[in-house]
């Protein structure tokens, strides 16, 4: 086995896979990682690995059991490890309750009705984009703002405290960018924010999911307690703040990195819904993967795993894996099925992948109505990731048209 | 062609909805799987078995037949 490599694994360009994703799916698929905090870890890079692994319950979520692995460079290892994380349930019928009452929220048919407003969103903030004139930052003027928007408006929060929202996701995302004075005092901030907003819509209940979870009563009443439905709040907002945002920058630089891509899109836009998910699939910078706590001791392709063993399932690396996907390296707008893990697998798998879907098929639909000579506005070399987080994005994503 | 659902895996990610939206819904309630046509005809063979390969939590069963 290999050790000592450092993870998450640096890449040479922005857009492409590390060169030891394919070394580690062929010789070591089970390999021995040292994560930000200087902790040990198993890093899984099959496809068929990661995808067992997801679904398997004896896998959990429980990284604050005392001999997890840490996973940011503060000494409590971050958001994962911290018992804010534990607040929603991990398994078993109470996770399944907690994810009906959520979920309902985010159903294919809800997200498709959203389609219209987010449309006009999308037509105004590339018509802005445009307005300030070539080159802009299609990561800045769009991919951020759309889906912070909308899941403001999902959550009935004022999209107007935006900038302190993305700081607050920022810091909990942390890897190695922010100390544990700057974390604590954010998470502070936000946990304040979210239970002064929760007691408004008490008072006065909106047409949004945190009213109706409220509504639904207590936890004798088949709904949540308090602190879940604030905890359930603030991981809404993250994930609907980090995910999709830096998604949209990312999906328009691989389609136009080889601009026949583009072209063949405003050719045929029935390859939309495809090449989103293709997108999905190639994304070389997802950011740090799922961590999991093993409960009980177990084998992997075939190695030992011990209990308590933390393990890191690297879906970009799973995405590319060639036993599970044919010419797995090349893009292919019109790839079906595409049954990638970018929203992992299982009882766990995102929430939000309808919104996350919607909102990716939306903004490229309009993008090429709109702008259909939209390129690049340097070479795809000199983009640069974000560095020290969680999730994986593009820092700029300069576009002229 | 047979389609059988389960229920108790399904993670109402709702991708068999967009593929395939004659065959299959969730419901309001929960957003779990319902299966609206459990034979369903010629023409919507490739998108339920597109929908069986890429749900999350492989809650769709196709026979062939």
């Amino acid at each position: 086995m290999k050790q000592d490599l450092s993870y998450p694994i640096p890449s040479e360009a922005a857009l492409e896979p590390p060169a030891e994703w394919a070394e580690l799916r062929g010789e070591c698929p089970v390999a021995h990682v040292k994560l930000p905090s200087g902790d040990q870890a198993t890093l899984l890079t099959r496809y068929a690995d990661v995808k067992q692994v997801l679904a398997d319950p004896r896998f959990t979520r429980l990284l604050t059991a005392p001999d997890a692995a840490r996973l940011s460079a503060t000494d409590d290892g971050g958001l994962f490890n911290s018992e804010m994380a534990q607040i929603i349930p991990d398994g078993g019928e109470e996770h399944l309750h907690w994810r009906r009452l959520v979920g309902r929220w985010f159903t294919a048919k809800r997200m498709a009705a959203l389609r219209p407003s987010m449309a006009a969103m999308a037509e105004e903030l590339i018509d802005d984009m445009v307005k300030h004139g070539a080159p802009g930052d299609l990561r800045a003027a769009l991919g951020f703002p759309l889906p912070v928007y909308v899941i403001c408006d999902i959550l009935g929060v004022p999209a107007e405290d935006r900038e302190r929202f993305a700081y607050w996701s920022d810091t909990l995302l942390n890897l190695t960018r922010y100390d544990k004075a700057e974390i604590d005092a954010a998470q502070g901030e936000f946990f304040q924010y979210m239970s002064d907003h929760l007691a408004a819509k008490r008072a006065e209940p909106g047409d949004d999911v945190l009213s109706e979870l409220l509504a639904a009563g207590g936890p004798e009443e088949g709904g949540l307690t308090d602190l879940q439905v604030l905890v359930t709040g603030m991981g809404l907002l993250v994930a609907g703040h980090e995910t999709t945002a830096n998604m949209i920058g990312k999906m328009v630089a691989m389609l136009l990195d080889d601009r026949t891509r583009w072209e063949r899109l405003l050719a045929d836009p029935s390859l939309i819904r495809t090449a989103v998910e293709e997108t999905l699939r190639m994304d070389a910078n997802s950011g740090f993967g799922l961590p999991r706590y093993l409960r009980d001791e177990t084998e992997v392709s075939g190695v030992h795993l011990p209990k308590g063993t933390t393990v890191v399932c690297s879906m970009a690396a799973a995405n590319r894996d060639e036993s599970a996907f044919d010419a797995a390296g090349e893009l292919d707008l019109g790839r079906t099925p595409n049954p990638h893990l970018a929203f992992g697998a299982g009882a766990h798998s995102c929430l939000g992948q309808a919104l996350a879907r919607t909102e990716l098929q939306v903004v490229l639909e309009v993008l090429l109505r709109k702008l259909p000579s939209l390129e690049l506005a340097v070479p795809a070399a000199e983009l640069e990731r974000v560095e020290g987080l969680a999730v994986g994005g593009l820092r700029t994503v300069p576009v002229r048209w | 062609m047979k389609v059988v659902v389960d229920e108790d895996s399904c993670c109402g990610a709702g991708q068999c909805v967009l593929l395939a939206p004659e065959v299959f819904d969730q419901r309001d309630e929960d957003g779990i799987v319902v299966l609206l046509d459990s034979e369903p005809g010629e023409e919507r063979h490739a998108a339920v078995r597109e929908a069986a390969a890429v749900c999350p939590g492989a809650a769709i069963e196709v026979e062939e037949g």
